[in-house]
């Protein structure tokens, strides 16, 4: 996974500009990895250093502003027929790579109004009630909330009917939270080697199905001690009869903001291959 | 109350809430008595006082669960010149809302004919009882809002930081740090 770091060639520090800040940056890295090594905070839900970035939550969307770094190939806009400002364009933070003399804005009240929204949309779509779920307090969605200065729903509720998976003897599914992150699929296929988790179906349908034969938790290779299972933003994937260990008011985002940087855990497990 | 004109006057109201956050409204307790040298309550729970009159500000805690919480929220939004949602299930239905999950009819099954220890099975009826709605919703769902106070409940500081801005005729605005949702 590290490779870069183990190439006979040495790696060339270059410099992107987040918010004015000079940020150095290895060729490689994306704005993300960038700036969090720098110790700048850029809202995420979906992202986990260590982990193949999904770039789905599009809550660490920045712009980029100079037309030379922000323009590519593949940029269609400068097809269209229409007058569009090239000069600058919005990116998922986590998944475009870092290049020399990028001028990214994040930190400003614009996008963190567009965050807020992404995030109420995130809210109103499943049922995030708070004071009954037992991840409140350590969930980064309600953290990220928090960070965002967000106070209400903003749009009507959905109130969706979601299934809940409790057949597992350790673990539960509790889809009402789920915010389709893929954090677990790609912590079951990428570490653990078991492929436990998928996302089906299209737009409002979207929903985490379990793979094995009966479509439950209990039938599938799912363990206490996978990272798939710990791994979860939201209160959706819970390790059963430890929920209250830490009371509520005690918690990581009751003592901490979101925007520390180091509160995060990078992923350190090494990719495991199907057959170990 | 030689200065009762200049007193703010507020309105309290719990919908479909548990009184919760009125009780930690409660809370802040010596400090209410300082509190009452600048406001004064109209409807409420503590004055017992049944219809709402102009007010300066209402403060509504719990959602929508019944015609009588939307006939109630409307006669606040009438008389009252800010109305502010209190506590997470006036903001998003909260605890309230996980009935949402259930049809109403296997709701009222549960609790009235098949629940344990029921006797004489039936569900009610009387014209007096206000129809339930078909799920619980918020408030700024029926009606706008000027402010949310969020939490489960809100503390008793976030009360009094609230009212002392709008006593002071600032926007209500709270820290980042006392933000929360439980």
């Amino acid at each position: 996974m590290n490779d870069m770091s183990k190439d006979a060639n040495p790696v060339i520090p270059d410099t992107i500009y987040i918010d004015g800040h000079e940020i150095p940056f290895t060729q490689g890295q994306t704005i993300m990895d960038a700036a969090f090594a720098a110790g700048i905070y850029i809202p995420h839900l979906c992202h986990r250093p260590g982990l193949t970035p999904h770039g789905s939550c599009k809550l660490c969307t920045v712009d980029i502003h100079n037309r030379i770094a922000a323009s590519s190939a593949t940029d269609r806009r400068t097809h269209t027929k229409f007058a569009v400002d090239a000069d600058s364009r919005s990116v998922s933070a986590c998944t475009t790579p870092a290049a020399a003399g990028q001028q990214i804005s994040s930190n400003t009240p614009e996008l963190n109004e567009v965050r807020k929204t992404i995030t109420q949309m995130l809210f109103i779509e499943g049922n995030h009630l708070c004071p009954s779920c037992e991840k409140s307090g350590d969930c980064t969605l309600q953290a990220v909330a928090y960070h965002l200065g967000m106070l209400d729903g903003h749009f009507p509720q959905f109130f969706p009917r979601r299934e809940v998976d409790a057949s597992h003897p350790t673990v539960m599914l509790d889809r009402d939270r789920c915010i389709l992150c893929e954090l677990c699929v790609r912590a079951s296929r990428e570490m653990d080697g078991k492929n436990v988790f998928a996302i089906a179906g299209r737009g409002t349908s979207a929903h985490l199905i379990v793979n094995s034969p009966s479509g439950t938790l209990a039938d599938s290779g799912l363990e206490t001690g996978d990272m798939a299972v710990h791994i979860c933003p939201v209160g959706a994937i819970l390790i059963k009869e430890h929920g209250y260990e830490v009371p509520i008011g005690r918690r990581t985002f009751d003592l901490h903001q979101v925007g520390e940087i180091g509160l995060e855990k990078v992923v350190l497990a090494k990719a495991r291959h199907i057959d170990e | 109350m030689s200065n009762a004109k200049n007193k703010l006057r507020i309105a309290t109201t719990s919908l479909a809430g548990c009184f919760g956050c009125h009780m930690s409204f409660l809370d802040m307790d010596e400090r209410l008595v300082e509190l009452l040298e600048h406001v004064e309550f109209d409807r409420s729970p503590l004055t017992d006082i049944k219809h709402c009159n102009p007010c300066d500000i209402g403060l509504v805690e719990g959602g929508l669960c019944n015609a009588d919480n939307v006939h109630v929220l409307r006669e606040f939004r009438r008389n009252c010149k800010i109305l502010i949602a209190v506590g997470a299930c006036a903001i998003n239905g909260g605890v309230p809302a996980m009935r949402n999950h259930f049809s109403l009819r296997s709701c009222l099954e549960e609790s009235f004919l098949n629940g344990v220890g029921v006797e004489n099975p039936q569900i009610p009826g009387d014209v007096e009882l206000p129809l339930l709605l078909d799920k619980v919703r918020p408030i700024h769902e029926a009606v706008q809002i000027d402010y949310y106070l969020p939490g489960c409940p809100p503390s008793a500081d976030e009360f009094l930081s609230v009212l002392g801005d709008l006593l002071a005729g600032r926007e209500p605005a709270l820290p980042k740090k006392l933000i929360h949702y439980d």
